[in-house]
């Protein structure tokens, strides 16, 4: 969709479909799924280097020319999130970041608390901060205020593919926002990343949903029309639903 | 002097700068990045910023996730 480019922060993607590597079993999948996911904006993590010194998927990243994601994955407190987000920035040279604060490891939903403090001080820092947030519309509406670049509301909690639980709060965030509405987190299959985009999102972000399915490189082409799909159809303006029936074909002359 | 090097006990020449224990760990200098007892070192001090014994030495680097 050449014409109608994601802008976030200034910067323009031709895909609207920004995806994670996270479950890949090996980064030869992971390629083919990036590649037919068709995304520009790609989701990574940071941890320890290990003794075989890197995992190769900044290289990976950077041969297929898609700009890479830092993300703060793992941080429970905004300390945690601001360290975790200035290494990132010294290891891949990017101000851009995916910014993560947990509550806790059973449910993995951010802390809303912890997650507004991180951003302020970020954005304070100069970082373009996209933070993961719940569906909650107040909550997306002040990390905006804060100077967040996007707004990046779950549709259901991370990995369940429960796909989105609460699509009238999405419907809120999308009316009341004035940046771009990432739909973050607990697609399942095509038709809820079809529906973000019918709701009025932006862009959906999604990795589970593609890594850990049985063919990765055919689901994350599912997900690239879905997106694609979704948006046109959020453009094109659908009929109004009505509750009886209304014939598509002219009346039967009964004279 | 003893340090902790992502997470592991390193013995290293008093006076070792920060690059000095990225060189012993192997690791690459590009795609990282260094805490020392928590606090980010930028890459520019990396050769200047003497270690204390007994510091805390953390390198990072991107991999899958999110």
């Amino acid at each position: 969709m050449a014409d109608d480019p994601l802008v976030i922060a200034g910067r323009e993607f031709g895909s609207r479909l920004v995806m994670g590597t996270g479950g890949a079993s090996n980064l030869a999948v992971l390629e083919r799924a990036l590649i037919a996911a068709g995304t520009e904006l790609t989701t990574v993590a940071m941890r320890r280097l290990d003794a075989s010194g890197g995992t190769g998927v900044l290289d990976l990243l950077r041969r297929l020319g898609i700009e890479p994601l830092p993300n703060t994955a793992g941080c429970r407190t905004a300390a945690e999130a601001v360290r975790t987000a200035r290494l990132a920035r010294e290891a891949l040279d990017t101000s851009w970041l995916k910014l993560e604060v947990i509550a806790d490891e059973r449910t993995l939903l951010p802390d809303p608390i912890e997650l507004l403090d991180a951003a302020e001080q970020l954005v304070d820092d100069g970082f373009t901060v996209l933070p993961y947030t719940n569906d909650d519309p107040v909550l997306a509406a002040k990390l905006e205020r804060a100077g967040c670049a996007a707004v990046m509301p779950l549709g259901s909690p991370i990995g369940t593919g429960l796909g989105i639980r609460n699509p009238h709060n999405i419907e809120m965030i999308v009316a009341a926002a004035g940046v771009p509405v990432i739909l973050d987190a607990g697609i399942g299959t095509a038709s809820d990343a079809a529906l973000a985009m019918e709701l009025g999102c932006d862009a959906v972000l999604l990795a589970t949903a593609v890594t850990r399915a049985q063919d990765p490189e055919r689901m994350a082409h599912a997900m690239r029309l879905a997106v694609e799909a979704g948006r046109h159809a959020a453009l094109a303006g659908r009929i109004p639903q009505r509750h009886w029936a209304h014939a598509s074909s002219p009346p039967v002359d009964k004279s | 002097m003893r340090l902790l090097l992502n997470g592991a006990e390193r013995e290293l020449p008093d006076g070792s700068s920060v690059a000095d224990a990225i060189a012993a760990l192997g690791a690459p200098t590009t795609g990282v990045a260094i805490a020392v007892d928590d606090d980010v070192v930028p890459r520019a001090e990396w050769a200047t910023h003497e270690l204390r014994d007994g510091a805390s030495v953390e390198v990072l680097t991107a991999v899958q996730g999110g």
